[in-house]
């Protein structure tokens, strides 16, 4: 395993890349977030709560959350993306609603659905957690209650060491030997909504791993949280 | 629910049709005035070229991918255009996930055929080895928030990004999408689609979502730079006239000049 | 650290610590994890002695008993019709509350209320799965006709209307149009073209600066502008059912709001 001493863009280990985050982007939508981590991307609009069809899904006491990530055919960083849903985008679909659903209350909208879409218009890693960001902003601003905003970014391993946030080229460091790890967290209470890992890596280094991305969370979560107020500040 | 959105809406129709009677649209603008128009290009990195179009609350970006493929057999040294749009659930409440229906359909087809009709891109241009390998050039358009006009701000933003589209290095045979060559895709036209609609006697352009929602008819034409036509298409359920045809190809044409002056 | 970690009307985001410490209580809007009172929706913070609420700032209309919305016909039923109200639940219009007049049964219902027609209505009931009922038979609720309708988010209403309808009343004598708010933020605007823009105008300006003190003042500007008319800011209370005006003139939400919404931990 090679030596990792310093990042390819010059950062701290536990220094994410730099972000930028706004909220009310698409006026069609309930609720729309703009979420950027280094040159990922993310769109996310909130449609509802909302009349459920097919009626057969409606559930007379509680609602529904229905995610759907997807990529713009030229967000990838290689070839084109064919569009429409692929077993990869389905997955992620499920894993933001189940990131997000924990901090929202099903009960408070029996029989509708609140519908999030989620669109990368450009991706260099860490492309599902831009999207669960942008998502929570997007909930909030669309009114919906929840306990708090859901942050996620990714931690893991490259070479021999722990970092935050890895960007593209971490990813395919030495033939894709490090270890990827997407994490989301509810910033108020430090409970762990989303959890992958993508290759070896020891219990003591996930420690280590989770551990880093509880400590970063705050301050994502403040940006989070600004991008909400910036859209109501008074000049 | 979101339905209603799309459903014709008589008295929605009769309040626009009131209005223009009296000269105005419901946002206040003249028939043949467009919408505050901005356009950016080169904005995303990943894309080989790409633009970003905002007309009044219509947004939507263009991304142009580049690959290396064997030509159509009965086209052997001329490079593929493939445009697709496909209308995202996140742009509109009235939009649903799923396979693209008929109205994303036709409006790719449309942008298509107004890029592919005006030889915009010289596709011999495209031919690596004949018979073997040529560039195919996929155009593809995103809209962020749809209030409307989709054709034709999806058609500039196409052209604009392929202005600006270069192609990705190639290293032995392979492309290394990470570096882009200074070499653009050779485009030599700048063809302008504009839709004229038709709402009872009134013909305007650039419609809201809701004058869309009511017009009875729509003809898009797609202006060459000399002024001539290269493709067109008709659109909604009542005919017009060949007097209401003539209007719309005037209207049209002038357009097309005022808005390819936002094209560099 | 006890207290108010938040100053009264800034906005707050979900998440976020309003107060530490036990001497506050959680109400609509905000809920306790532990010693901190947190906010569980976007909203301008409202400290009332010691209760704290929240004003939302976005969020779809959810029906209340005695609102008075603005419904559209989306179906026919047998005995009834079927209305949209710009919420994730229709309600129904039975043919018993329709009307003062006698509706026989099999009669055309359509000559009544047709499809795509707006309806002002009140909402007389909701059921615990959000099935509404409502009804025409009250002082100002009627079928609308002519006019245009534009969607406001149903937390911007009651700045819409004003204090005791003071906003709504100084547009409509600036531009001599007839306006109607329901509170499920629909609003009907009827009058000439260029007027009904300025109105459109008006009500989305209000949208964007609710929050900010001093809007009706700005408002007030914004259409001697627009009118060149001079125009003052007055009361109105000679409109009837139509506009209703939230109790005890305060700007926001009346105290029904806590309602229907969980004032336990979400």
């Amino acid at each position: 395993m090679s030596s990792y001493t310093k990042r390819f863009d010059g950062r701290k280990f536990d220094e994410l890349r730099p972000i930028e985050a706004k909220a009310g982007v698409i006026k069609k939508a309930d609720g729309s977030a703009y979420f950027r981590i280094g040159k990922t991307t993310a769109y996310a609009a909130v449609y509802g709560p909302r009349e459920l069809y097919p009626k057969f899904l409606q559930d007379p006491k509680q609602g529904l959350l229905r995610c759907n990530y997807n990529m713009m055919p030229f967000s990838g960083a290689g070839e084109r993306v064919r569009p429409g849903p692929s077993r990869r985008s389905k997955e992620i679909s499920l894993i933001t609603e189940r990131a997000l659903r924990p901090v929202l209350d099903l009960k408070d909208f029996p029989n509708a659905v609140v519908d999030v879409f989620v669109e990368l218009t450009e991706t260099d890693a860490g492309s599902r957690c831009a999207g669960i960001c942008a998502a929570s902003i997007a909930l909030a601003d669309a009114g919906i209650l929840m306990k708090d905003l859901v942050v996620a970014f990714s931690v893991g391993k490259v070479g021999d060491q722990v970092v935050v946030d890895l960007d593209g080229d971490e990813e395919h460091f030495e033939s894709n030997s490090s270890v990827d790890i997407p994490i989301g967290l509810i910033p108020s209470t430090g409970e762990i909504t989303l959890l992958q890992a993508d290759g070896r890596i020891s219990p003591e280094d996930i420690r280590k791993c989770i551990k880093m991305a509880q400590e970063r969370a705050p301050a994502v979560s403040e940006i989070l949280r600004k991008a909400l107020k910036e859209k109501y500040a008074t000049e | 629910m979101q339905r209603s959105e799309n459903m014709t809406n008589h008295q929605l129709r009769e309040h626009i049709c009131n209005a223009l009677t009296k000269g105005f649209r419901l946002d206040g603008r003249k028939m043949d005035e467009f919408r505050p128009l901005t356009i950016k290009t080169d904005c995303i990195r990943t894309a080989e070229g790409s633009a970003w179009v905002r007309c009044g609350e219509t947004e939507l970006l263009v991304g142009i991918k580049l690959a290396l493929e064997k030509p159509f057999p009965d086209t052997p040294d001329e490079g593929v255009l493939m445009v697709g749009a496909e209308l995202l659930p996140l742009a509109n409440p009235a939009f649903e996930s799923g396979p693209p229906g008929i109205e994303s359909i036709e409006t790719a087809r449309v942008i298509d055929r107004g890029i592919r009709e005006s030889h915009a891109i010289d596709t011999h241009q495209l031919c690596v080895e004949k018979g073997v390998k040529v560039w195919t050039v996929s155009v593809d358009i995103c809209p962020l928030n749809h209030d409307g006009n989709l054709i034709d701000l999806g058609g500039m933003a196409a052209i604009a990004a392929l202005k600006n589209a270069k192609f990705p290095m190639v290293k032995d045979g392979v492309i290394d999408y990470q570096e882009h060559q200074d070499k653009k895709l050779p485009i030599v036209e700048t063809p302008i689609p504009v839709t004229v609609i038709k709402i009872g006697d009134n013909l305007l352009v650039d419609p809201t979502e809701d004058e869309e929602s009511v017009l009875d008819a729509r003809l898009t034409m797609a202006f060459l730079e000399n002024g001539n036509i290269c493709a067109m298409q008709k659109g909604g359920d009542e005919p017009i006239t060949s007097e209401e045809f003539e209007k719309m190809l005037e209207l049209g044409s002038r357009i097309s000049k005022e808005l390819r002056q936002k094209i560099r | 650290m006890t207290g108010l970690l938040v100053q009264d009307k800034n906005v707050v985001v979900p998440g976020e610590i309003i107060a530490e410490g036990m001497d506050y209580l959680p109400s609509y809007g905000t809920y306790r994890q532990q010693d901190k009172i947190r906010a569980s929706q976007l909203g301008l913070l409202t400290v009332d002695g010691k209760v704290l609420k929240i004003i939302p700032l976005a969020g779809r209309y959810l029906p209340r008993r005695n609102d008075v919305v603005i419904g559209k016909i989306i179906d026919i039923l047998i005995s009834g019709w079927r209305l949209e109200l710009n919420s994730p639940y229709t309600a129904v219009l039975n043919l018993k509350d329709a009307s003062f007049d006698y509706i026989a049964k099999g009669a055309d219902l359509s000559k009544y209320f047709n499809l795509e027609e707006y309806v002002i209505t009140k909402i007389v009931n909701v059921t615990s799965q959000n099935m509404i009922d409502v009804s025409c038979k009250g002082p100002g609720l009627r079928k609308l006709r002519g006019g245009r309708v534009i969607r406001v988010s149903p937390c911007k209403v009651p700045r819409i209307i004003g204090k005791r309808g003071s906003m709504v009343s100084m547009i409509k004598r600036a531009t001599g149009c007839q306006i109607t708010v329901g509170q499920n933020g629909i609003v009907w605007i009827n009058g000439e073209p260029d007027k009904e823009i300025i109105v459109v105008e008006a009500v989305n300006k209000i949208q964007q600066e609710a929050h900010i003190q001093g809007l009706t003042e700005r408002i007030q500007k914004f259409l001697e502008a627009k009118t060149g008319m001079k125009i003052e800011i007055i009361e109105d209370h000679t409109e009837g059912g139509s506009d209703y005006r939230p109790e005890g003139g305060s700007d926001y939400r009346p105290e029904g709001a806590a309602e229907y919404h969980s004032e336990e931990s979400p």
